[in-house]
């Protein structure tokens, strides 16, 4: 069985107009269905727009689809008694892009990462503080960094705060709604590296939602396209990417920007000519 | 700790000093009956309209009272139920307005209509409405300051928790497995409080103002209770012969006044809050 | 030495603190040639947007020391006063800013904005100034640009936005184009095209470029030399193809390294183009 299953889901958002006839429906998912198996990431790809983040609050049970079904370790997460969805909860995390408003600005990193820790285990004092420090070394910082507040510390460092309050419940899926999108690249390899070693120790999984080919190409196992609400594509090995037909995935390629000057798509390729070559793709 | 308390004075002067007297305002409400020299209700006609002296520094006023102990009373009655009325505002305006913008919906557009409805009022008329119908007196004065200022309150708390509810962080508490009574607590509230300190200062001279101004028409605190407003307006008969019967209780207000939106001001600028309006 | 459209000798930017001057960047010495484009790489806080802004000193006087000559056409540009700054940002050089959204004022429909920039900077009327809007708006690809002059900037996509505003930047012929995170709010298709856009000014008018990404993909794009800045100093400069074949710093061996695999996999990189 999948830990996670989506079951053709629509969505599509209400318009808040007074006079609900005069506006056509806005619909943003339709028709998405696609599993995670335990201990894989499925990275989602899809331009600003396509529906990711809606769907993203769909399986995070935020947001109650107009239609179909999320099945979290085989329980409905929007038709299941209360007890049960507290337990899904638990074991389903997030972690979003802006790592700043992700975090109450009035709370020390202690605090924060503490909360999910509070509201689920009982621990005492020290117990806690003990396994606070211990989240912390993990994701790369250090017990003195506990008494620190957001403002202190630099986006990248709110992002692994963030994703050790995401891991304090030893979870076993988490939706990773651009985390990495708003860092510059140093600072997005360490992550990814992170949670790359996350995964392998924690057998997490990961929704690598992103609009970010090469990010989500060195995290996921298998990958998703979403265009404008549909699922139009899904590899279960990320490499049939490359040889997809599909003309929304060949734009996608096409637009990759390769990290070697040798790869240009419209400046002269080679260092010694300087001849203006504005080839199209 | 020297050094940084130097620092604290001269980087928030205004904040500081505002506090300072307010401080010592709030001490003189309080210590009142130590500190006046006679008694504020002792009439004594053959001392009437005295000028200041050492038994009456202040003077008299037309039945003998001394000024001085009935300035120092009056800030009883002006600065206390000025805070009775901030409190009780407060409280009001907090739960309803944590409730309006915690709930949505219908329960939403109810609260917020009859706010606004409240709000489409000049504050003063309303207040003289109410009193008009219910009274005069200074129960009456009081609870229909309650009933005008809570609006503003739960007005801007709405806001608030509306933009608050948007933040990322309040999502991720929710996934966190947080209830809905500990975001309210540990994430809601403290965001709220800077801008209600704002307000609140400000709120507090707006409160003494219209208490004076009550007393004043004679509909608030009734004679022979020391109060400002009430001292002006026994004191407009002998505005030309002791103008410093007037004089007195008016700058006490303009003080209590100003040095509470000074306070105002001064934190909305150190926490990069726009007030109302 | 001398065609060097815009030189950088010594730099070095101070800010005041509490406890003194700290030093935000310094020696920096750099030029960029006519037509040419120089990449300025980093990582966040290694001072790239400080460069920038002291070259349009666009830096607060007040709290900020900014030392070294910077000179554009020969002129120099480090103290000079705010009001003859005003004559040459816009006119002599542009400005494009991650956030296109920031750039226009959402009350304003484009056109407007669009056509007051370039009559504070020419003595056109409003005509010819619309006239020329258009021009080099078709000229830029952006499609009808008589119906996006209508437009206000929240009723355009962030590429589109992006576009108009290099159009903005273009059309008054500026020697140079400093372009900060130009591309880094933008999915990857309006990436392509917005570069692809910044280079055709390039050849068509000898604009030269200061491309200043975190984004090796497009400094490998775009640069031909290329600035690597570290805690507020250059730590390498050279050629792009020597600098991603045979990168000398250290740091820069390790800014490589934290590309994806992607192509170090020889195999997709071939099917990819």
């Amino acid at each position: 069985m999948s830990l996670l299953q989506v079951k053709e889901v629509n969505h599509s958002y209400d318009s808040k107009k007074l006079f609900k006839w005069k506006e056509p429906l806005n619909k943003v998912l339709s028709n998405i269905s696609f599993s995670i198996e335990e201990g894989t990431c499925l990275g989602l790809l899809g331009t600003s727009g396509a529906g990711k983040s809606t769907l993203g609050k769909v399986i995070l049970g935020i947001q109650r689809p107009q239609q179909g079904q999320v099945l979290f370790q085989g329980y409905d997460i929007y038709n299941s008694d209360k007890h049960t969805q507290r337990k899904l909860r638990r074991d389903l995390q997030v972690v979003f892009q802006d790592s700043y408003s992700s975090v109450n600005p009035r709370m020390t990193a202690e605090r924060i990462i503490s909360e999910p820790l509070e509201n689920y285990e009982k621990l005492s004092i020290s117990e806690k503080r003990r396994k606070v420090i211990s989240l912390l070394e993990r994701v790369g910082l250090s017990e003195k960094d506990l008494k620190k507040y957001p403002h202190q510390f630099s986006g990248g460092q709110l992002q692994r705060i963030n994703i050790a309050r995401a891991i304090s419940l030893k979870p076993k899926l988490i939706v990773l709604d651009e985390s990495v999108s708003s860092l510059d690249m140093v600072t997005q390899r360490l992550i990814l590296d992170l949670l790359r070693e996350l995964k392998d120790d924690f057998g997490l999984s990961y929704l690598f939602i992103t609009h970010d080919i090469k990010a989500a190409f060195s995290i996921s196992d298998s990958l998703g396209v979403l265009e404008k609400g549909e699922l139009i594509e899904f590899y279960h090995s990320k490499d049939h990417f490359f040889s997809s037909e599909n003309p929304v995935v060949k734009q996608m390629r096409n637009s990759i920007l390769v990290e070697h000057p040798r790869f240009r798509h419209f400046r002269p390729r080679s260092g010694v000519t300087n001849k203006e070559s504005c080839q199209n793709i | 700790m020297i050094a940084k308390t130097r620092i604290l004075v001269k980087s928030q002067k205004v904040i500081v000093l505002s506090s300072l007297l307010l401080f010592m305002l709030f001490f003189i409400t309080i210590f009142a009956p130590w500190l006046a020299p006679n008694d504020p209700t002792a009439v004594n006609l053959l001392h009437k309209l005295y000028p200041p002296s050492l038994n009456y520094p202040l003077g008299t006023d037309h039945l003998g009272r001394c000024t001085l102990s009935r300035i120092l009373y009056g800030a009883r009655v002006s600065l206390g139920f000025a805070t009775l009325i901030f409190i009780s505002a407060l409280s009001i305006g907090l739960i309803i307005g944590l409730i309006a913008g915690f709930k949505g919906g219908w329960v939403d557009q109810v609260l917020m209509r009859f706010a606004d409805g409240v709000m489409a009022f000049p504050s003063l008329l309303l207040v003289l409405g109410l009193v008009g119908i219910w009274g005069a007196g200074l129960k009456q004065v009081v609870l229909a300051l309650i009933f005008v200022q809570w609006v503003y309150y739960a007005r801007i708390i709405r806001g608030v928790v509306l933009s608050l509810k948007e933040q990322n962080y309040i999502t991720a508490a929710k996934i966190s497995g947080s209830s809905q009574w500990r975001i309210m607590m540990s994430h809601i509230i403290p965001n709220i409080l800077p801008p209600l300190a704002v307000m609140g200062t400000l709120e507090m001279g707006w409160a003494i103002m219209h208490l004076s101004s009550m007393s004043f028409l004679g509909l608030g605190v009734q004679p022979p209770t020391p109060e400002w407003g009430a001292m002006i307006h026994e004191g407009k008969s002998y505005i030309r012969t002791n103008p410093s019967l007037m004089l007195y209780p008016g700058l006490m207000i303009m003080l209590v006044v100003v040095t509470f939106n000074l306070l105002g001001e001064s934190l909305s600028e150190r926490f990069g809050i726009k007030r109302r309006s | 030495m001398d065609q060097n459209i815009l030189n950088v000798r010594d730099l070095h930017v101070q800010v005041k603190t509490k406890d003194g001057l700290s030093t935000l960047v310094q020696d920096i010495n750099f030029g960029i040639e006519k037509g040419k484009v120089l990449g300025l790489v980093g990582e966040s806080g290694s001072g790239k947007t400080v460069t920038s802004m002291s070259i349009l000193q666009l830096l607060d006087r007040k709290n900020m020391k900014i030392e070294g000559s910077i000179t554009l056409n020969g002129q120099e540009l480090n103290g000079l006063k705010n009001k003859e700054m005003r004559a040459i940002r816009g006119k002599d050089i542009a400005f494009i800013m991650q956030n296109p959204m920031n750039a226009f004022t959402p009350v304003f429909t484009i056109g407007h904005q669009f056509i007051e920039t370039i009559r504070s900077h020419t003595s056109l009327n409003k005509k010819q100034a619309k006239k020329l809007a258009i021009e080099v708006m078709q000229n830029v690809n952006l499609p009808d640009p008589a119906k996006l002059l209508r437009n206000y900037p929240f009723q355009l996509s962030g590429g589109m936005l992006q576009r108009v505003m290099i159009a903005m930047a273009t059309c008054l012929h500026p020697s140079i184009i400093i372009a900060d995170e130009p591309t880094t709010a933008l999915d990857l298709h309006n990436q392509l095209l917005v570069l692809r856009l910044l280079d055709k000014i390039r050849s068509e008018y000898g604009t030269s470029i200061l491309l200043i990404s975190h984004d090796l993909g497009v400094i490998a794009e775009m640069a031909d030399d290329v600035i690597v800045m570290k805690h507020g100093r250059i730590v390498e400069k050279a050629n792009v193809f020597q600098l991603f074949d045979h990168p000398q710093h250290e740091y820069t061996k390790k800014l490589l390294n934290t590309r994806p695999t992607l192509q170090v996999e020889q195999q997709p990189i071939t099917h990819m183009l």
